[in-house]
C-alpha cells in the first residue's frame, strides 16, 4: 500500500523562539493539526488555514503559508486538479467543498461601473440631506386605486403582504445544521437590529430564535425539515427552496454526523440519521405543482404573508422566474453560481450555474416585457461581496440582495472552504459544543449589524454620487452602469453601454 | 354541527370560513356539494375539529395539518396529508399522487388505489410516527426516500393479475417500515430495501392501525390478516455513505 499522495496544501511554521509553550493554539484548532510533544508540533496535512491558531497566538509565533509544491508547473494541470485526482483514486468518492465557486470566472460586477452626478445635476450629500433605502418584499399591485373617506383619501386597492426592510440587504439561507446555533441567533438577532431578515434554510426554526420571527424567513424545500403549521406561522415570509447556486440541481444532505440533539429536535428527525433533501421535490413537476404549493402555504398562512421561490441561476432562468411569477409567487430569489453552500461537490459548485449579474438582467428584462415585474420583488444572491455589488444588483434590476458568504465572514469566517467538514474552529459551521461555544451570538450578531450599516451608509452615499434620493431611484436605472471590458455580446445581455458611450 | 354547502364556492372563500368559524368554536363541520375545491382542512391546526366531506376534494387536501380528523365520502386527489403533523384523514374510495409527502404525523385511510408518488420521504421523530394504510393498489415510487413512518399497501379486491405495486418500491428508502400485504417482484423494489418476514413486533405495531383501518371500511380483520405479509426495511440506514470524499 502506498502512502497518501494528497500532499498537504498549507504549511504551518511554528517560531519556536517565540513560542511560550501556553497550547492556546493546540485548543484552538478544530481540525486536530497540532498537538503538543514538548513543544507545538504543526500536522500540515490537516491543516486547512483558517487562521484560527494564527489569530489566537498571543505571541504571534504561527505562520500558515502555502506549501511549497513540488509538482512542476503547468498551466493544463493545475494543482487542484492533480489533488482532486490522488484523492478519488484512493477514495473511490465525489470530492465535496464548502463555500461558493472559487474558480476564476470572469466577475461582472468588477467589470461594471457606477455613474455619478457632475456639474449640471448635482450630487446629494446624504450625511445632511435623508435619504431612503427602505424595501418592501412583496408582490406590488399593478395599479393603485383610492376612494375619498371622511373627506380624506383613502387607498382602495388590497395589498398583498409586505415585509419591510429599512435595508435592502438580507441575509441568505443558512440552516441550523449547517451552521451552529449561535451563528443563527446571531443572525437573527443581526435582522432585527438592522431591521433585515435571516433565513431558516431547510433546517427548521429552534425555539430560542421563535423571539425573532417577523425578521426570519422560513424556508419550505423538499425534505420539509422542521417544516410545521407553527414554523410556518412564526416566520414574516415563507420561501420554498428549489435551487442553490452552489449546487443547482442537487439536493442536500446533512451527514448524520452533523444531527446532534438539538439539531435532531429542530428538524423534527432522529439523532445521527442522515437529513437528506432530494434534488427535485417530487411534488412539483410544472409550474402547476409549484402554484399548488404556493397556494398551499399561503393557505396555511392565511395570505398574511409572502410567499417566495429560491431558484438557482441556469441558462433558462428568465422563463423559469417568469413561470414562477406566473405561479403566484410574492418574490423571486435567484442565487448566482459563486452562492456559498455548507457543502457540494466541488465539481457541481465550480461547473453549474450562471453569473447572477447576467440572471438579473435577463429575469428583469423578461418580466418588464411580460408585464409581470410588479408582481414579484426580485431577490439577487451569489458571492454579493460589497455595498458597490449591492449597488449594481438593484441597477440591474434586483429590488434587494442576500449575503452569506459575507455574514460568515463578518462572524469570523476566513473561507477556509471546509465547512462540510463540521470542524470550524470559528465555531460558524459545526455542531461541535466546545467549537460552537466560541461563538458569542451576541458579538456575532453586532458585527453582522455593523457590516449592514456600513454597507448601508455606503449605499446612501452611492446614491448620493447619483444624485437620488432613494434606493427606488436606482432599482432597474441600467443608463447609471457602464461596461468596462466586456464584448458587446455581454453589454448586451446586461442590458448596458459601454463605458465612454 | 356546522354544514356548508360548498356548491360554487371557491377554495379560498371556504377554507377562510371554515377558520373563521373553528376560531368561534365549532369543531365539527359537513361540507356538502364539494367539487374539488383545494387546500380543505390546510393548515387547520385543532385537535378537536371532525369534518365530513361529501363530494370530491381537491389537491392538497389537509396539508400541514395538524390535528382535526376528516372523512372523505367518496374519492379524493392529489397531495393529501402534505407536510402533515397530527390527525386523521379517511377516504371512503380512491386517491391519487403524492399522498403524504413529508409527512410526520398522523394517518391517512385510502379505502381503495392510490396513485403514483405516495409516502415519498415521510418521516418520524420520537413518538410522532405517520401512518398510511391503502387498501388497495399503488402506483410507482410508492415510500420513495421514506425516512420513518409506517406505509402500508393491502391490495384488497383486487384483480388477479394485478401488481400489488408498482415500480421502484422504496427506492432511496432511508427509515421507516413498508409493510404489503402478499407477494412483491424484487425487481420492482429499489435498491436500498429488502424483504423480510413480519416478526411479532410487527404486529404489535401494525396490528391496532389495521384493526382501526377495517373498522373504517367496513373489513373483517382477521380475514385481511389471513393472507402472508412481507415488509420492507431499508437495509442500511446510512445508504449515503462513501459517496464524500474531502
Amino acid at each position: 500500500m502506498i502512502r497518501s499522495l494528497v500532499s498537504p496544501e498549507f504549511l504551518v511554521k511554528i517560531d519556536h523562539q517565540q513560542c511560550r509553550r501556553c497550547k492556546r493554539c493546540v485548543l484552538n484548532c478544530g481540525f486536530g493539526a497540532l498537538s503538543f510533544m514538548d513543544r507545538v508540533v504543526p500536522d500540515n496535512n490537516k491543516c486547512v488555514a483558517c487562521q484560527r491558531c494564527v489569530t489566537f497566538c498571543p505571541e504571534g509565533a504561527i505562520t500558515v503559508e502555502r506549501h511549497p509544491l513540488t509538482f512542476k508547473n503547468n498551466w493544463h494541470w493545475s494543482v487542484d486538479n492533480i489533488r482532486a485526482i490522488y484523492k478519488q483514486a484512493e477514495s473511490g468518492a465525489m470530492v465535496v467543498t464548502g463555500m461558493g465557486n472559487d474558480r476564476p470566472y470572469i466577475s461582472y460586477f468588477d467589470h461594471m461601473v457606477l455613474d455619478a452626478c457632475q456639474v449640471t445635476n448635482p450630487s446629494i450629500d446624504p450625511l445632511r440631506e435623508p435619504m431612503e433605502l427602505r424595501t418592501y418584499l412583496g408582490s406590488k399591485p399593478n395599479a393603485l386605486q383610492f376612494k375619498e373617506q371622511d373627506g380624506e383619501v383613502a387607498l382602495d386597492t388590497r395589498l398583498s403582504p409586505q415585509v419591510i426592510l429599512e435595508t435592502p440587504i438580507i441575509f441568505g439561507a443558512m440552516s441550523y445544521g449547517a451552521v451552529s446555533l449561535q451563528a443563527h441567533k446571531a443572525l437573527a438577532k443581526a435582522a432585527s437590529i438592522a431591521g433585515s431578515l435571516m433565513n431558516t434554510g431547510e433546517g427548521g426554526l429552534h425555539k430560542e430564535l421563535y423571539p425573532y420571527g417577523d425578521r426570519i424567513i422560513v424556508q419550505v424545500a423538499s425534505g420539509r425539515f422542521g417544516v410545521n403549521q407553527e414554523y410556518l406561522e412564526r416566520g414574516a415570509a415563507v420561501e420554498i427552496k428549489i435551487g442553490q447556486g452552489a449546487k443547482p440541481g442537487i439536493g442536500g444532505h446533512l451527514p448524520g454526523e452533523k444531527v446532534s440533539q438539538e439539531v435532531s429536535q429542530t428538524r423534527m428527525i432522529p439523532e445521527g440519521s442522515d437529513a437528506l433533501s432530494p434534488a427535485p421535490h417530487h411534488d412539483i413537476y410544472s409550474i402547476e405543482d409549484l402554484s399548488q404549493l404556493i397556494y398551499s402555504l399561503k393557505e396555511a398562512t392565511r395570505y398574511t404573508k409572502p410567499v417566495g421561490v429560491k431558484i438557482a441561476a441556469v441558462h433558462n432562468v428568465a422563463a423559469i422566474a417568469s413561470g414562477i411569477a406566473r405561479a403566484g409567487a410574492d418574490y423571486v430569489y435567484i442565487d448566482g453560481f459563486r452562492g456559498g453552500t455548507g457543502a457540494a461537490p466541488t465539481i457541481i459548485r465550480d461547473n453549474i450555474g450562471i453569473p447572477v449579474e447576467m440572471a438579473i438582467a435577463a429575469v428583469d428584462d423578461r418580466l418588464r416585457q411580460e408585464g409581470i415585474r410588479n408582481q414579484v420583488t426580485l431577490v439577487a444572491a451569489g458571492g454579493i461581496r460589497n455595498s458597490g455589488d449591492v449597488a449594481k444588483a438593484i441597477a440591474l434590476g434586483a429590488d434587494l440582495v442576500a449575503i452569506g458568504t459575507a455574514a460568515l465572514l463578518a462572524m469570523g469566517c476566513h473561507l477556509c472552504q471546509k465547512c462540510n467538514t463540521g470542524n470550524c474552529s470559528w465555531g460558524i459551521t459545526t455542531q461541535r459544543p466546545e467549537l460552537t461555544a466560541r461563538l458569542d451570538p451576541e458579538e456575532a450578531a453586532e458585527r453582522l449589524a455593523n457590516l449592514l450599516r456600513g454597507w448601508s451608509l455606503e449605499l446612501k452615499e452611492i446614491l448620493g454620487a447619483l444624485g437620488v434620493n432613494a434606493i427606488e431611484s436606482l432599482r432597474g436605472s441600467r443608463e447609471r452602469l457602464r461596461g468596462v471590458g466586456l464584448n458587446q455580446v455581454e453589454l448586451d445581455v446586461l442590458g448596458i453601454k459601454p463605458a465612454g458611450r | 354541527m356546522e354544514r356548508i354547502d360548498s356548491q360554487g364556492l371557491h377554495y379560498r372563500e371556504l377554507n377562510e370560513m371554515i377558520k373563521r368559524l373553528a376560531e368561534d368554536g365549532v369543531r365539527e363541520f359537513q361540507l356538502d356539494n364539494i367539487n374539488g375545491q383545494r387546500y380543505l382542512g390546510t393548515g387547520l391546526a385543532y385537535s378537536d375539529i371532525s369534518m365530513t366531506i361529501n363530494g370530491v376534494p381537491g389537491n392538497d387536501l389537509a396539508a400541514f395539518m395538524n390535528g382535526p380528523v376528516i372523512t372523505v365520502n367518496d374519492n379524493a386527489q392529489d397531495a393529501i396529508g402534505n407536510t402533515m403533523n397530527a390527525g386523521q384523514v379517511t377516504v371512503h374510495g380512491h386517491a391519487g399522487d403524492v399522498l403524504g409527502y413529508g409527512m410526520r404525523g398522523g394517518r391517512l385511510f385510502i379505502k381503495g388505489n392510490v396513485g403514483y408518488r405516495v409516502g415519498i420521504h415521510m418521516k418520524e421523530y420520537k413518538k410522532q410516527i405517520p401512518v398510511l394504510i391503502a387498501g388497495g393498489t399503488s402506483g410507482d415510487f410508492f415510500g420513495e426516500y421514506m425516512a420513518g413512518g409506517m406505509l402500508v399497501l393491502l391490495g384488497l379486491e383486487r384483480q388477479p393479475g394485478t401488481p400489488l405495486s408498482g415500480d421502484y418500491l422504496g427506492t432511496g428508502m432511508h427509515g421507516g417500515v413498508i409493510y404489503l400485504r402478499g407477494e412483491v417482484d424484487p425487481f420492482t423494489l429499489g435498491k436500498e430495501v429488502s424483504v423480510f418476514d413480519l416478526d411479532e413486533a410487527d404486529w404489535s405495531v401494525l396490528g391496532p392501525h389495521l384493526q382501526d383501518f377495517c373498522a373504517a371500511f367496513g373489513y373483517n380483520y382477521e380475514e385481511v390478516c389471513a393472507e402472508r405479509f412481507c415488509k420492507l426495511i431499508p437495509v442500511s440506514n446510512r445508504p449515503y455513505g462513501r459517496l464524500y470524499c474531502y
